[in-house]
């Protein structure tokens, strides 16, 4: 691990400042994926921020009768939580289908959005990656890409997000709450947060240098059967191979998103209108421009049997 | 001789290990040699390095009260084990994949290898020496030798402080993947406790009587 100045925050701005005016800094939460990172020098910041003791821990009640998640509650809590359970299971779902107990008490709300890929080469310092050496190749476009997307990838790049969570996150309509060096603050759509790799695989997020995530707020409960299904080689502790997170209303309209297969949470309003019409009229939108590999092509066929799965457990 | 310097290697002493190994292993000595600086810098070197790279924590272990001055880039498994001589609590995979390295801080299990020494000033830690000890052992230790729930023994620290918190957390109603229904209390099942052991891994394979230890306590305490 490369050596790192480190530094508590004790306020947001003051955190943003922090990070801003350091060339190459990071916030640290959780830690659970940044020091596992730095520990094989994939990260080497010079300078941390701590925004550990900043006071957003907790989940409060909207005005707007939604939920309002402090950046550091725990993916344990915020799972745990009775609203959350009540109104927004698919969230809970979402959340203990990822990692370990031990990992979920540490890993945070912001942080778990912004944990990296689990792409094979992205791991392995001798191989060629965009991402993490940006122009030397990609080594999973004709290497082992099973794991890998099959939709929203580039000739440059094509790993997958690996959170369970924002999947969850983006069918629920959740917006991240962000503070800037300038104090400035700012919502932002899970759909907007992420970039698709294009050319620059190495840009991951739409924040500005310095920008800090505070707060994760959801809507008004939309009600409905909220589901997350979850595809992985082991039934236990492994990353998704496809995941979806629908939630299916009783007349048989309701909202789908896919992890799994693409850089980022993978929705698109339009394809769910055709819900009613069942997974394989979905699927057909959503991943018609999919261009997946020899190794990941069992994924498009598998997103629509999940699919499929779930609207049957939702009885529709 | 303090208890922390009896533990020190100091710079030379790594360097001859370094090289015996690396000529051992077939790599050029230098290469080692040479990663040396790069290393996580001992306490007794700690003076010679910038003031920005290093910060001075004090937490709890087992109740003990512990101020130290750490390189930032200490882990808090390296400083229990190198700084504070617990070495029950275990290093495997180092990447919080194995959960060998488990204890508990502010009463809740987490992987000591991914997470900072100098990120818990004022954090209650307990390691698996907190739990009990030979002539003390906790109900969780004890079932764990009644019902042979190891072989080799080196997962077994962070199996029992998982193990402990699992029960803990089915206690509090924590939901986990295997929790049929959100809205009602949960039910100690061997599926539960299976589910929610999976950061725990042992290569020996002595899954069945750590679930048989795990079990064991849970009729205790019902
Ligand atoms: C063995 C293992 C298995 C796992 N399995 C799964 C799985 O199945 N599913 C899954 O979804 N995840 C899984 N994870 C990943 C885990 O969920 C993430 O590591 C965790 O959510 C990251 O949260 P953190 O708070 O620890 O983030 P950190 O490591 O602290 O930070 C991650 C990134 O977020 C940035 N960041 C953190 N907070 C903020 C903030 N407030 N503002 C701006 N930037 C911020 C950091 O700078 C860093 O770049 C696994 C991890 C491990 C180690
Ligand atoms: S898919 Fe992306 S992360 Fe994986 S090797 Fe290619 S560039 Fe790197």
């Amino acid at each position: 691990m490369r050596a790192f100045s480190l530094e508590r925050a004790s306020d947001p701005q003051q955190a943003a400042k922090s990070a801003a005016s350091h060339e190459n800094s990071k916030f640290i939460a959780g830690g659970t994926n940044l020091i596992d990172l730095m520990k094989l020098e994939i990260e080497t910041p010079t300078h941390l921020v701590d925004v550990t003791q900043l006071g957003l821990d907790k989940i409060e009640e909207t005005d707007e009768g939604g939920l309002r998640i402090g950046t550091l509650v725990s993916n344990t809590d915020l799972a745990a939580d009775d609203r959350v359970r009540r109104d927004y299971p698919v969230l809970t779902r979402a959340l203990v289908a990822g990692a370990t107990g031990q990992l979920r008490n540490k890993a945070t709300t912001g942080g778990n959005f912004l944990q990296r890929t689990r792409c094979p080469y992205f791991y392995d310092t001798n191989m060629p990656c965009n991402k993490r050496n940006p122009g030397s190749g990609c080594a999973a476009i004709g290497g082992y890409s099973r794991q890998l997307a099959v939709i929203g990838g580039s000739d440059h790049c094509i790993a997958t997000h690996p959170s369970d969570m924002a999947v969850a996150m983006r069918v629920l309509d959740a917006e991240l709450e962000t503070v800037d060096p300038d104090g400035k603050t700012r919502s932002i759509a899970v759909d907007d947060l992420y970039r698709l790799p294009g050319d620059t695989p190495e840009k991951e997020t739409n924040l500005k240098p310095g920008e800090v995530i505070t707060a994760v707020t959801l809507p008004k409960p939309v009600g409905g059967k909220q589901i997350y299904y979850k595809v992985r080689d082991r039934s236990s502790y492994a990353f998704a191979l496809v995941s979806v997170a629908a939630i299916v209303q009783p007349d048989g309209t309701g909202r789908v998103a896919l992890g799994g297969v693409a850089p980022k949470p993978w929705r698109d309003e339009e394809a769910e209108k055709a819900l009613p019409q069942g997974a394989g009229a979905v699927m057909d939108t959503l991943l018609a421009d999919a261009n997946p590999t020899d190794d990941n092509e069992f994924k498009v066929p598998l997103a629509k049997r999940t699919l499929a799965a779930v609207l049957q457990e939702a009885g529709n | 001789m303090s208890k922390e310097k009896m533990f020190e290697i100091n710079r030379r002493d790594l360097m001859i290990v370094g090289a015996a190994t690396a000529a051992s292993t077939g790599l050029p000595a230098t290469a080692y040699a040479e990663a040396t600086p790069e290393a996580v810098v001992k306490p007794d070197d700690l003076a010679s390095l910038d003031d920005t790279l290093k910060s001075t924590v004090s937490f709890t272990v087992n109740g003990e009260k512990h101020e130290l001055s750490v390189d930032n880039r200490t882990t808090l498994l390296d400083a229990l084990r190198e700084r504070m001589q617990l070495t029950g609590t275990k290093k495997g995979c180092d990447h919080g994949q194995c959960g060998a390295c488990t204890i508990t801080v502010n009463g809740r299990r987490i992987n000591s290898c991914l997470t900072l020494a100098a990120l818990h000033d004022g954090d209650e830690i307990v390691t698996i020496e907190g739990l009990g000890q030979p002539d003390n052992l906790h109900p969780m230790q004890a079932a764990f030798i009644e019902h042979d729930g190891y072989q080799c023994g080196y997962c077994t620290p962070g199996q029992i402080c998982s193990a402990k918190e699992t029960l803990e957390e089915i206690k509090a109603g924590i939901p986990s993947n295997v929790t049929k229904d959100l809205s009602g209390p949960i039910e100690a099942t061997d599926d539960e406790i299976r589910e929610r052991m999976s950061g725990n891994i042992c290569r020996c394979g002595a899954y069945s009587n750590i679930l048989a230890a795990i079990n064991d306590v849970k009729g205790q305490n019902a």
